[in-house]
């Protein structure tokens, strides 16, 4: 009988948890009769299986519930939001007294009339009719064949394969050591390969598909929703994904938590998302995928996303930081404010999330697994918070590295990258004691594994490699090694409180080669650098970008491959932006190739004729002028040294520097910009021209010859000709209070008319372009 | 009642530990350090595809740490899931012990009267009876 029960309460929970999902569908479509259908299989069979086991409360409440499900599903009744309410409030209490019925609590049986009631509060007393529904109960059934296993057990399944792949490891070794029998080798072959399909096969029987982690969403989101009075849609998608059971568990508070702040605290009222000019329903995706040995759980919402503002003034006013420190924070940083403990940006404290249990909460408890919370916010526009976590606790894939003598395993989910410190991409500066790794355009603590565990590093730093970890969102840093070995897969023991307690390491694990080795935590190594403690410092120290810093000898630079098939190299100081370029936007015109983008039309270097197919364009700048160089594709980020021969004549090619053992060719970019930058120069900085309107000879035939000096034209009687630096008027015109040394007078005559006629002839070209540019130099004078 | 122990040599004393407590009595060579652990705590060793906790007992009591170059004689002693290897001087004998466990009455260094439990008789001799987890925890323990 006992058994009869357990198997009662079992299967109970599992359709209780598979309903979850299918009771807010129904309120979403009353009329989805299959659904319906689920919901009334189930408190059927609730009823059945309690009058079976003599369970008056159970048989009671199902009873109800099933009466009221069967007139609705004879259309006597139809399903308003308050019917689904009471049949909700009927199978929770079906949960509660299940679970009771379990732990041997008791429930108070005083308002179960009550939720008995308030499914008949519709005045309409339909007879009660008994639909029979054996059939389905069969059907049920048949779907839960399946074994039920203690979970201990599978631990325990799971530790004993472990130590085999250890012991196999271990006689692998062995062999190593003596070979020489190849029918024992052989053998030994079958042994391993047994041994890693078994291995598979437990931890798969581990597995749990994260639909038992999706399932309660639904129902939260819809309670939650109604709570707050917010219009809210659930996706959920990815409920296939499988991940260890244990896993399952550890995730589950934290992500309930963070469903809770986007409904709470992200997705707005229904009138404010009106006014902001969003769909009036709020939207929350949830989607879990693989992604190699991880699994990748997304949050999404749609609500007004995180202020990293009031988070920063948040920060100051609690003391986290200081308000200098929190001005200089990029935005990824501020948004990062929100792990801090203590902090939640809602103004008031709800009864929904803020609970005291914050987002630091979240973050500590997915490191704890091995896992990564990074979080992305665009303000009015929602949250992604993403959640990666490693497939199981027990086998890690990590990378072996060693430090005085020693090896020491890293988890594989914390690495970013791996770096050697004579790469030429790499700089190491000590500032005030720290040290920072300059890698690429970022700078990162640097922190040695020497240092940090108190032991001699084996080689100098100029040898060791550089592993840049990132254990959780935001604070990245670099771990200095003697060497880096391999990747392995590990098995991973807890390791000893002892060994815990130094707050360094995450476990032990054995080698290959037999030996002990330990598993870096890389959060504890941050903690106990202070690099997490130091950021804000370290940010301040290094806020120039590292291209400025660079040029002492060597400058960052573009390396390219131009349209004709050529490697060539620019200066990245003045590359402003890379953008793709269609073939219309190009043409031959006055003289020259151009390009159109972004409204502006900028000259275009490095391309001699029209394009068949879109190009690629670097924008440049020297600060004033604007110009265009279109290459076919870029190659790398180089380091440009000082050596380099210059080449022999002046052109778009200054000299030829190696670069990977290859000839590459340096562009000049002073020689570029002289001699395609001219008329690309910023609107606003060109001297001006106020010219007569009206007369046909200076608009059609001086104009051109002015424009091409570099000034732009106006007419005379523009308001905006009182700025002009240059008035050109005909000798014979009447100036009125324009001043005198801006102007330029014009005659029609080659001579002079007297001694003091200080005009130029119209077709004294040189002088006219002389002119033009003695008056745009005292304008220069001036400005200055 | 008859109990087992195990009498051992720590730190240059003969003391007894309860055997029930004893999994495994071990040589142990090539210890993996363990930077920036307490100091008793002598390394990780590899027992059969096990990673022990190796313990130095005379670290322990507080007497110095002992030099650990050859192989050394360890007792295995598992807790909590954990197996941690002791290491001692030499392990001597196991004797039946029927008698009661004495209080300790005369005034002991401090770090033996931590890891004492009491004495007892064994033939000839009085022993002291140490407590393997007052080994494990160290002598940082007391001050937590």
């Amino acid at each position: 009988m006992e058994d009869l029960i357990n198997e009662f309460i079992a299967e109970t929970r599992e359709m209780l948890e598979a309903l979850g999902g299918e009771i807010v569908a129904w309120e979403a479509e009353p009329d989805d009769r299959g659904r319906l259908d689920e919901i009334f299989r189930f408190v059927h069979t609730v009823k059945g299986n309690c009058g079976f086991f003599d369970l008056p409360r159970l048989e009671a409440l199902s009873h109800a519930a099933e009466d009221v499900l069967a007139d609705v599903r004879a259309g006597k009744r139809r399903a308003d939001p308050r019917l689904v309410t009471a049949v909700l409030a009927i199978i929770d209490r079906i949960g509660e007294l299940v679970q009771a019925l379990e732990t041997g609590e008791s429930i108070s049986s005083s308002d179960d009339n009550q939720l008995i009631a308030a499914l008949s509060e519709t005045g309409d007393s339909a007879a009660p009719e008994h639909e029979a529904g054996t059939g389905a109960v069969i059907e049920a059934r048949k779907s839960l064949r399946s074994i039920r296993l203690s979970v201990d057990l599978l631990d325990r399944m799971m530790s004993g394969v472990s130590d085999m792949v250890l012991a196999r490891n271990e006689l692998a070794r062995r062999l190593r050591e003596a070979p020489g029998n190849l029918a024992i080798e052989s053998a030994f072959e079958r042994v391993s390969g047994c041994i890693a399909e078994m291995r598979d096969a437990i931890t798969r029987t581990r597995m749990q598909r994260i639909d038992n982690l999706f399932v309660s969403l639904p129902r939260m989101v819809r309670d939650l929703a109604a709570e707050l009075d917010k219009q809210v849609t659930l996706e959920v998608d990815g409920g296939d994904v499988e991940l260890d059971r244990e896993m399952i568990e550890m995730i589950r508070d934290p992500l309930t938590h963070i469903v809770r702040n986007a409904v709470d605290h992200g997705i707005e009222p229904s009138d404010e998302r009106v006014n902001a000019g969003k769909p009036l329903t709020g939207s929350l995706r949830v989607s879990a995928r693989q992604s190699g040995n991880q699994i990748l759980i997304e949050i999404v919402d749609d609500g007004r996303g995180i202020d990293g503002e009031r988070l920063v003034r948040k920060a100051v006013g609690a003391g986290v930081i200081s308000s200098e420190q929190g001005e200089r924070l990029s935005h990824a940083q501020r948004i990062a404010l929100i792990f801090q403990a203590g902090l939640s940006t809602a103004q008031e404290v709800t009864a929904i999330s803020g609970r005291g249990v914050g987002m630091d909460v979240v973050r500590a408890n997915i490191e704890r697994i091995g896992g990564v919370v990074d979080i992305e916010s665009k303000l009015g526009q929602g949250v992604r918070l993403t959640l990666r976590v490693p497939l199981t606790l027990t086998i890690i894939p990590a990378l072996t590295v060693s430090v005085g003598g020693h090896n020491y395993a890293i988890p594989r989910s914390a690495i970013e990258e791996i770096v050697r410190s004579k790469n030429n991409s790499v700089k190491i500066e000590s500032v005030g004691g720290a040290r920072i790794a300059g890698i690429r355009d970022k700078r990162i603590p640097l922190v040695s594994l020497g240092d940090i565990l108190g032991v001699e590093e084996g080689s100098e730093m100029a040898d060791q490699s550089m592993i840049v970890l990132k254990p959780a969102g935001g604070d990245v840093y670099a771990l200095a090694v003697d060497l880096v070995h391999d990747h392995e897969e590990l098995v991973v023991k807890p390791a000893a409180p002892v060994v815990m307690a130094t707050g360094l390491y995450a476990g032990t694990t054995l080698a290959d080669d037999g030996s002990p080795i330990l598993l870096l935590d890389p959060s504890g190594i941050a903690a106990s650098a202070g690099v997490v403690l130091d950021q804000n410092e370290i940010d301040k120290l290094t806020a120039k970008p590292v291209t400025e810093r660079a040029t002492d000898d060597e400058t960052p630079a573009l390396l390219f491959r131009t349209i004709e098939g050529a490697k060539r190299v620019i200066r990245l100081a003045v590359v402003e932006r890379i953008e793709d370029i269609p073939p219309e936007a190009i043409k031959r015109s006055a003289g020259r190739m151009r390009v159109a983008v972004g409204g502006r039309i900028l000259p275009l270097a490095g391309c001699s004729e029209k394009p068949d197919g879109p190009i690629r364009i670097l924008r440049l700048s020297d600060g004033v002028t604007e110009l265009a160089y279109g290459f076919a594709e870029v190659i790398d980020l180089v380091s440009l040294g000082p050596d380099w021969q210059p080449a022999s004549s002046l052109g778009e090619v200054g000299g030829v520097t190696l670069i990977g053992g290859d000839q590459v060719e340096v562009i000049d970019t002073y020689w570029l910009f002289g001699a395609h930058g001219r008329d690309g120069a910023a609107e606003a900085s060109r001297p001006v021209c106020a010219l007569p309107r009206d007369d046909g000879w200076m608009e059609h035939i001086l104009r051109p010859i002015v424009e091409s000096a570099g000034y732009r034209v106006v007419a005379a009687d523009e308001p905006q000709a009182a700025e002009a630096d240059v008035v050109i008027a005909s000798a014979d015109a009447e100036i009125g209070s324009v001043n005198g040394g801006k102007v330029l007078k014009i005659r029609a005559h080659l001579d002079p008319a007297n001694e003091n006629d200080d005009s130029i002839y119209r077709y004294d070209r040189a002088g006219l372009l002389s002119a033009l540019s003695t008056r745009a130099a005292i304008r220069r004078k001036d400005g200055e | 009642m008859t109990e087992l122990l195990l009498i051992i040599a720590l730190a240059g004393q003969r003391v007894a530990i309860p055997a029930e407590d004893v999994e495994a009595v071990v040589e142990i060579e090539g210890l993996t350090p363990i930077p920036r652990a307490a100091d008793h705590v002598a390394g990780l060793a590899a027992l059969r595809s096990r990673v022990l906790t190796v313990i130095d007992c005379s670290a322990s009591i507080g007497l110095g740490r002992s030099c650990i170059d050859g192989p050394r004689e360890a007792i295995v002693v598992e807790t909590d899931g954990h197996p941690y290897a002791l290491l001692v001087e030499t392990v001597e004998d196991v004797i039946e012990f029927s008698g009661k466990v004495r209080p300790v009455r005369t005034s002991l260094a401090s770090g033996w009267r931590r890891v004492a439990r009491g004495m007892v008789e064994a033939g000839e001799d009085l022993l002291l009876l140490v407590d393997t987890q007052a080994l494990l925890a160290g002598p940082a323990a007391v001050a937590a």
